[in-house]
Order: structure tokens, then sequence, then C-alpha cells
């Protein structure tokens, strides 16, 4: 049996939240598994023929996990737009065609990240079709693979039928993951509402449409026990239901994307249809709460909520055009802002986008522990830099970012001991 | 930057200056003056085109400015496309790609989306005028108005203006708004809770939910449509208990200036928002000049915008 390959990152500022590691030191991977890591290992400089990696005093994290991104595109330019965002697990949500309800979907997800550079895990439909009436398979979903159960961007609406899932998740130790929008407020609705959707003339969705949402669900996830998710926490109304409910000890996290953070419902302005969003972007004052959140830990992670849309379905006057935007390739240096600004502290901001993910998903990376999978970042948090989609890879371009000045650069992404990105 | 060679294109009146605003009112005037007196008006259109793209069905403006683009020597060809079409947005720029190809110098158009004109603006080489973007804004209804009331009143600044009824829903009341207050005057919007939009006020109005007190000592009263099927309990409970309420009648008019100036864009739901018999006094109401207004309006419009074209063309 031929050596396993062994590799060597020396110099690096080794991060990890698991731990609390942050040092200068080396990271040694053997095969697909990291076997030590530290300011001990290969202090005296012999590496003993292994490849080395000279990291140049960069940052080294694990890969960053990301519970939410939506298969528009096909597998490949996906993963290629991960690996390239130093993305290296991504979670696909249900709302593809086809509806990911069935076992046999699941399998086919799970055949296609066989051979994607990055892995993929399937999170399955909660109801059949995502026509939030009928429960799916959620027993052999999750036998099948399926990391947790959702409807995707549409909120389980019906109380009984949300009970109902969470009590039977719950007891196949599954996780709900919700979109916390209340549908008959957001129905009509195209932007946040407030003084600029009156201006625009656009109607609005009430911040309210997410925390009555969220509160609601609070109510059912202590009647039920059932583990209990918000994909995308946006106002600070809702920010402030979950940090209650973690006080109470309810089972119960949450996410958020940079651009909730990043960017107000001011990007809305001049009708620019690549920043609407579901939900959409809010209030200035909210966009400070989901800071604030990120930073004592109430928001337990950031997804890119990768979201492709063409130009046609963009192009369109606000009301008529696509909701979603692309973040694969912006997820580190949007979330390096909030470290700039200070707002975030890196091992907080690396805690979220790594081994609290991992956890919540219950897959077992995220970590620079000896034994974990070899799923790294190298990143340069402070090199400048000007957001351009034409140098992404990923198809669609429909970032709101487009532009902005920016700070923070992914030089390498490995899966499995195995580069799968190189910076230019 | 006020160009005094006209405006590129007429969009919508939130960020225009009042001297452009002014400008437009005042060769509006003039217009109308001229036309009223059989003065001989200049073909300033002459060899121009000018396509009325109405995705929305509207007799009223698409005629008012295709007389308006007819007066000033412009060819004018109308186009009225089935707002049932499947997907609206992919005529709006398929349908706004081909019109350009036929090189016309002035697309004016109608749309249900909000943001459709500007849409279509950057879409296309020549000018185009808005005439009306879903809840978003109506300028040329706007300018009419202000020129309605300028006529009547000799002066916008100091006057207070009632804008009642529907305004969650209305462009009117937005581009008023916005033209209102940047001439000086002092604007309220009067309505059942449920048709006024979030934070309005923050566009510089005063809220009144109160017909009575919302009426109390304006110079002008400007009434506006509301849709019957908008009646019908999901924004008002039924069209009685709105007439009862928000009608304007001879007895909630008491409460207005006894000189005060009754408006309406039309079409009129008589009986609905306002009384028959207040809508056709014709001491008061200014309902039926302000379409003869809406003419010489839309043809400054079509002059100022035609006028920046042949700026750009002579540089």
């Amino acid at each position: 049996m031929a050596a396993e390959r062994r590799v060597v990152y020396m110099n690096a500022r080794l991060l990890d939240p698991a731990s609390g590691l942050d040092e200068t030191g080396a990271l040694l991977t053997v095969g697909g598994k990291i076997w030590d890591a530290g300011a001990h290992l290969f202090a005296d400089g012999v590496t003993d023929g292994s490849e080395i990696v000279d990291c140049r005093g960069m940052c080294l994290a694990p890969g960053f996990v990301d519970m939410q991104v939506f298969l528009n595109e096909p597998v490949e330019t996906t993963a290629r737009a991960a690996a390239a965002g130093g993305v290296t697990t991504i979670a696909v949500m249900p709302n593809m065609n086809p509806v990911l309800d069935r076992v046999s979907l699941v399998d086919y997800i799970e055949r296609l990240a066989r051979d994607a550079s990055v892995r993929i895990h399937p999170i399955a439909a909660a109801t059949k079709e995502l026509g939030g009436e009928e429960m799916t398979e959620i027993g052999l979903l999750r036998a099948a693979g399926a990391l947790a159960f959702s409807d995707g961007r549409r909120a389980i609406a019906d109380a009984q039928v949300m009970r109902r899932v969470l009590t039977y998740a719950h007891a196949h130790e599954a996780l709900v993951i919700q979109h916390a929008e209340e549908p008959a407020l957001a129905r009509e609705g195209v932007m946040n509402e407030g003084e600029m959707a009156t201006r625009l003339g656009l109607p609005g969705v009430p911040a309210e449409a997410e925390v009555i949402m969220i509160e609601r669900d609070l109510r059912l996830v202590a009647l039920t026990g059932g583990r209990y998710h918000v994909a995308l926490v946006t106002t600070q109304a809702g920010v402030e239901a979950i940090r209650r409910a973690k006080v109470q000890g309810l089972p119960v996290t949450c996410g958020t994307a940079p651009h909730y953070f990043a960017l107000n419902e001011l990007a809305v302005e001049a009708y620019r249809t690549f920043a609407r969003t579901s939900p959409p972007l809010r209030a200035e004052a909210d966009r400070r709460a989901v800071v604030e959140g990120l930073a004592d830990g109430t928001i337990d992670v950031i997804v890119s909520s990768h979201d492709p849309h063409d130009v046609e379905s963009k192009r369109l006057p606000f009301d008529l055009a696509a909701s979603g935007v692309i973040g694969l390739e912006t997820l580190l240096p949007t979330c390096m802002e909030l470290l700039h600004g200070g707002h975030v502290p890196m091992m907080r901001l690396l805690d979220a986008l790594t081994v609290r993910p991992a956890a919540i998903l219950g897959l077992s990376v995220g970590a620079l522990a000896k034994g974990q999978p070899a799923d790294l970042v190298l990143f340069d948090p402070n090199a400048p830099g000007r957001i351009d989609p034409d140098t992404f890879h990923s198809k669609a371009k429909n970032s709101p970012f487009e532009g902005r000045p920016i700070q923070g650069k992914v030089l390498r992404t490995v899966v499995g001991g195995r580069a799968v990105y190189q910076a230019g | 930057m006020s160009r005094p060679d006209g405006i590129r294109h007429l969009l919508g009146i939130e960020g225009m200056k009042a001297q452009e605003i002014e400008a437009l009112l005042d060769q509006g005037d003039s217009y109308l003056e001229r036309y009223r007196a059989g003065r001989k008006i200049k073909k300033v259109l002459k060899n121009r085109t000018q396509i009325n793209l109405f995705f929305e069905e509207s007799t009223r403006t698409s005629t008012s400015f295709e007389l308006a683009g007819k007066r000033l020597g412009a060819n004018v060809i109308n186009m009225v496309t089935s707002s049932s079409s499947i997907k609206k947005g992919e005529t709006l720029i398929d349908t706004a790609m081909t019109l350009n190809a036929m090189r016309p110098s002035v697309l004016v158009i109608r749309h249900a989306s909000s943001g459709a004109a500007a849409l279509l603006s950057q879409k296309v080489n020549c000018a185009v005028i808005n005439a009306g973007d879903g809840r978003h804004e109506h300028p040329t209804q706007a300018l009419l108005d202000a020129l309605t009331i300028r006529r009547r009143k000799g002066r916008i600044a100091g006057l207070t203006v009632a804008i009642c009824g529907d305004i969650l829903h209305s462009r009117v009341a937005r581009s008023n708004i916005h033209l209102l207050n940047t001439l000086g005057a002092r604007v309220r919007v009067v309505a059942p809770p449920t048709l006024l939009p979030v934070a309005v006020e923050r566009l510089g109005v005063d809220v009144y939910t109160d017909m009575r007190s919302g009426l109390e000592d304006v110079d002008i009263v400007m009434m506006l449509r509301l849709q019957t099927e908008r009646m019908r309990g999901a924004f008002v409970p039924s069209p009685r208990e709105y007439f009862h309420f928000y009608g304007l009648d001879a007895e909630k008019l008491a409460a207005a200036k006894p000189d005060a100036l009754i408006m309406h864009p039309g079409p009129m739901n008589r009986g609905v928002e306002i009384d028959t018999e207040v809508a056709d006094d014709i001491d008061r109401s200014a309902i039926r000049e302000q379409v003869e207004t809406g003419v010489a309006v839309r043809m400054a419009c079509l002059d100022s915008v035609c006028s920046h074209l042949q700026a750009e063309e002579d540089e």
C-alpha cells in the first residue's frame, strides 16, 4: 500500500474556534485527515519529506460550512463557487426542481455529491411538494442522508402541520429549519415595509412577519421538544425572540446571511433587483441588531444563502423579478467587514462559519483537531479588493455587493487533504 | 443639474428641482394660452416619432399624450399591450428593444409595475416619459394639477392642499406630494388608516384619518379614485361606509375654505368618493379644467425632452 500523502502547512496563523487555538504554527495532514496542528509541530523545521505549503503568516482555519445553498445551477459550478469562497461543506435546500421530498432524490444528490469537489449534503423537504400540508418520509429521508427538514423559502405556515413536523422529526433526532415569514403578511410584499417602500411605490413586508412566525414556533418547540433552527434572522425583534428562547433553554438555533448584516433596505434604491431577497433587506436598526446578535452568539451561524438567478429573471421590474442573491464567493470578505469594523471578533466569525453550523447539522467537520477531515481554508483577512462578479465561478452574477470595496481573500481551499481552489 | 435645454427623461417628480418644475409649468401655461387664443404653435416635434406604450389601458392619459404630440407635429403611434400576457416584465424589455430599433424620439410608458419607466429608460436611447408606473409616480398628472392650481389661485407656495382617498395605491398622490412640497405648499393626506402607506409622514405630509378635520381651512381638495374592488372588505368594508366617512359632499366640504378648489384625476366614482353635486359645481370644481391643462402640460413635457434630445444631437 502506497504511503499516504503528507502535507505540511507551515508558518500559518492557526485559527480553530472549536478549541480556541490562535497561534502561529504548522498543520500536518495525512491523507484526508488532520494529523496534528500547533506551534510545537515541526518547530525544528524538519518535515521528513512531506509536501510543504508555506502559508506566510496567513490564516488557516477549518473550511467553512454553509447551511443554506440553493442548487439552481449545475453542481459543478456551485461547488467551484463554494471552493473559491473557502466553503468546504454545503447543505443544499430542497426547493429545487424536482422538490427534494423523496428518498430517491436524496440518493441522487448524494450520488452527485460523490464527484463534487466540496462536500454536499441534502436538506429534505419537510412537507410533500413543499405544499405545507403532508409530512415527507422524515425517518427514511433522514436515514438516506438528509441532514435536516425545511420547506426552503416557504414557511411551514400551518401551526398543526408545524407541530406534527417538530414532534415527528424530534423522534428521529432531526432538525427542522424554518423560513420565518408569516405568509399572509408577506404575500404581497417585495421589499421591507417602510419609508423606502412607500417612496418607491412597492408593497412591503413588515418586520413583524418574522417575529410572529418565530414566536409561534417557539411555543410549538416548547410544546414538542423538537430541535428548531431559523434559517435567516433579519430583524431586531427576531433576534430578541431567539435570545429570550435561548435563555429559556429551548433547543433553538438560528442563522443569518451577509446581506442582512452588510446591507439594509437602501440597497433597493433605484429598483435594484439584485437586492431583492426573501426575507427582504431590512431597516438599519434591524441590520445593527443582526450584527449584535452575531457578536453575542444569539445568531449561531452565517450562511451564504447562495441563490443563483440568471439575468433574464432579474432584468425585470422589481415586483416581477426573482428574489435571491449569490453569496458563496463574497462570504469571507463580507464577514471580514465585521472584523475590521470592530463589531465581531475573528473567533466568533469563524465559529459561525465552521464548527457551529457543523454541530447544528451533526457533521464531524469544522475543527482543526486530530482525526478530523482535512477541510481547510487559507485566507488573508486584510487583502484589499473590490467585488467583481465577472471573476466569479458562479454562472449567475446576481450579487448585491458588486463594486463594493472589501478586505479579505481566500487563498487556498482544501477538502479531504486535497486543494480544490488556489487563488491565481 | 438643471439644464437650460430641457430634461433627459421625465420619470418622476421626486428629485426634481423647483425651477425645473416651474419651467414645465410656465411652458404648459404658455401652450394653453396660445391654443386657447388660436395662435400658431411651433411644430417642435416635427419629424419626430412619439410612441405611447401602454401596458395598462387608459383612454384619458393616452389620448391626452396623443393630442399633445400631434399639436407639436409629432408622428404618434399608440401601442396597447394586453396586461394579461403571461410575463409582463419580459414583454416590457422585449417590446422596448424592438421599439428602440425603430428610433423613436420619445417613449411614453404606462405600466403596472413601479419602476418600469426607470427600467425602460436604461434600455433605450430615446427620451422616456412616465405616464404612470404602478404605485410609484404619475408626474404629468401632478404637473397638470399644479398648473390648474396655479391658474386658479395664482400661486402654489403657501397653499394648504388635502389629498384624500386611496393614498396607499396611488401614484398620483405620490407625485403630487413631491411636487407640492417642492413648490412650498403644505400637504395633508386624508384616508382611512388601511389606505395609508407606512411612514407616509416621512414624505412631508400631515396625516388625517378624519375627513372633516383634514379638510379644515384647506385651499385645495384633491380627491383620488378608489377602485371598487378595494372596497369589498379588503381595505374598506363597503362603498357605503367609505362614502359615509370619506366621500366628498357639501357637508364635509364646508370645513374647507369657502373658495376651496376641488380636483380629481378622473375617472370619478360618483357617489363613492365624490358627490355628484360637488363634482359638477362649476365654481368650485376644476375637474374639467384639469383635462384641458393636461394636454398643455404634456406638450410642455414633450417639448422639454425633445429640446434636450435636439441639444444632444447638435453636439
